[in-house]
């Protein structure tokens, strides 16, 4: 009997033989944190430890409050920076012209590599299986406890294999797979679970692409996502890789408690609606809906290939409702101004953000009032997540998100492109 | 471990967001003063509820969402000792061990059980009782059940490097 990719990686980890159900101990490679670096740090030396474990496996990226919106922000912000200087962190990646949103940030900047072990204090650390890690999210007490001893225990989880094949048609992507694939699971439908994506689908994508898919495995409540590491991955790592690392794929005969198969050709452009990220329903279905904002960036779709999406269709177009743009990064943000595509949207009347996660988490850049609805490509739509208690939240894809703008109501992006 | 509470029962994809709203999450709160936030997205009754020894009730993906550990923290500041859900996500699920907050799954007991009735945990036997019934739960592995009970994980890492 082969193993699947869960298995082999964290057998890898562990040094010996293991499979689905076994506990394991491992010593992550890349241990990211953003702005909860903080209350990591507090409780960290509450454990007594003076120095952190190896302080080249700790990552931090500011992301989740820059610019710092409050003095209490800028506080915080302010024990991270003396904590990085205290401990010798290097991997540091403050608000300027390096910055970004933590998981572009790790898969960006080399961090993220095949059968490399990553975890962090945010939720959606699972993005990085898009380049082949094993990676998956925590809370703080655990990251505090690895900065302390460098180790973590994990239960080897058993695997859902999804096969992906077509191509998709027109005004439709990733996002629209991600959000089928969530309503059909449902929210917890791979509670604990590894998700492996296989087939020729997600092998035509970019890693863009498979950074969207893989982000959110945890709204189907998986403990990691990924995608087979192929040439795309090695050639984006060639110069920029900051660790060594192995190519590891699920054998073939490796043994999955459920299989699902996509074919993009028979996808439509998806919403997920207020309340449930797997309460999905096609564009169709909610045409005309009003909205009061519309939001495109994140960790989910704030990438080059999602700004050049949503500028194709606003492009000599006007906004009719107030519109959000945050790149995921700089360094996004500095390509995509090379393309133009800065100002397309803000010639339609889009207004530019500083890279980060502002607005998706409720803390600052784009807040909702309460009962009203904002369209974003992002990846949560918990009642009131984004501001007021009874604001309500619409996912949708980069070109979705665009096309009800210009609507000002949620509209279908296969028309916007006609 | 037996734990015997009050508990407040509550629905189905109660996220993190509900139970510790993202506008408190970044700001460098006391553990004492999370507890006045405690499940404010969902409950506007229970920053006043006497909480003290008290047991959640969930339905199925209780937990669901941000990493956040005050989702987690703010409860156990409320005094809340447990969760009896139908299903608990699993970062927050690996939350509740860290801080030592018992986390159960099981839907028979998380679905008999009614909302402000006493009900009483028994670890060492895996058993619920609650509305005149008993339900059994998987056992905890040893090692996990000893973070819970050495109050979470940083305790047990604080004996860990003495």
């Amino acid at each position: 009997m082969g193993k699947t990719f869960a298995e082999k990686a964290l057998g890898r980890a562990a040094g010996r033989e293991v499979r689905a159900g076994d506990i394991v101990t491992v010593y992550p490679d890349f241990c990211l944190s953003h702005e909860n670096a903080a209350s990591v740090s507090r409780t960290f030396k509450s454990t007594g430890a003076q120095k952190v474990y190896d302080p080249d496996r700790i990552v931090i990226v500011f992301d989740h409050t820059v610019p710092a919106p409050t003095g209490g922000y800028a506080e915080n912000q302010k024990v991270i920076r003396e904590f990085v200087k205290e401990q010798g962190i290097r991997h540091f990646y403050d608000m300027n012209c390096h910055g970004g949103i933590c998981h572009q940030i790790l898969c960006q900047e080399g961090f993220a590599a095949p059968g490399l072990i990553i975890v962090g204090s945010d939720s959606h650390t699972c993005t990085h299986g898009a380049l082949g890690a094993f990676a998956t999210g925590l809370g703080r007490s655990e990251v505090a406890s690895i900065w302390a001893t460098g180790k973590l225990w994990l239960r080897v989880p058993e695997t859902i294999k999804i096969n992906v094949t077509g191509s998709f048609k027109p005004g439709v992507g990733a996002k629209d797979l991600i959000l089928k694939i969530i309503g059909d699971i449902g929210g917890a439908g791979a509670d604990y679970l590894s998700v492996e994506y296989h087939g020729p689908g997600i092998e035509a994508m970019s890693l863009g692409e498979r950074m969207t898919i893989c982000n959110m495995g945890v709204e189907m409540g998986s403990k990691n996502s990924v995608c087979r590491p192929d040439e795309k991955v090695f050639k984006h790592l060639e110069g920029c890789a900051k660790k060594e690392w192995e190519a590891i794929w699920a054998d073939e005969d490796a043994e999955y408690i459920r299989e699902l198969n996509y074919d993009l050709g028979e996808l439509v452009p998806a919403l997920a609606m207020p309340g449930r990220v797997d309460n999905w329903e096609p564009v169709t279905e909610q045409t005309g809906k009003p909205i009061d904002q519309a939001f495109i960036g994140t960790c989910t779709n704030g990438r080059l290939e999602d700004l050049r999406e949503a500028a194709r269709i606003l492009k000599g177009k006007r906004v009719k409702v107030r519109t959000i743009v945050q790149p995921a990064s700089v360094k996004v943000y500095m390509d995509a101004l090379k393309e133009g595509i800065i100002e397309t949207m803000m010639e339609a009347g889009c207004v530019m953000n500083h890279p980060g996660c502002g607005p998706c988490v409720g803390v600052c850049g784009g807040i909702i009032a309460d009962g009203e609805v904002c369209i974003s490509t992002a990846n949560r739509n918990f009642t009131g997540r984004m501001g007021g208690k009874g604001s309500e939240i619409i996912l949708a894809s980069p070109a979705t998100v665009a096309a009800s703008a210009i609507a000002g109501a949620v509209a279908d992006p296969r028309e916007a492109i006609k | 471990m037996i734990i015997t509470g009050k508990v407040f029962k509550y629905g189905d994809d109660v996220s993190t967001d509900l139970i510790f709203p993202g506008r408190y999450t970044y700001l460098p709160l006391e553990e004492a003063d999370m507890a006045q936030y405690a499940l404010s997205g969902l409950d506007p009754d229970f920053a006043a509820a006497d909480a003290e020894g008290g047991i959640i009730a969930g339905g199925f993906n209780w937990g669901c969402g941000s990493a956040r550990e005050q989702a987690v923290k703010s409860l156990k500041a409320k005094g809340i000792r447990a969760v009896i859900a139908k299903g608990i996500a699993r970062i927050y699920y690996r939350n509740c061990i860290n801080e030592g907050l018992l986390p159960i799954v099981c839907p028979e007991a998380a679905e008999a059980i009614e909302n402000g009735e006493t009900v009483t945990i028994d670890t060492e036997k895996s058993v619920i009782t609650a509305a005149g019934r008993e339900f059994s739960f998987p056992e905890f592995p040893p090692f996990v059940m000893g973070i819970i009970e050495s109050g979470g994980l940083i305790e047990s890492i604080k004996a860990e490097l003495k």
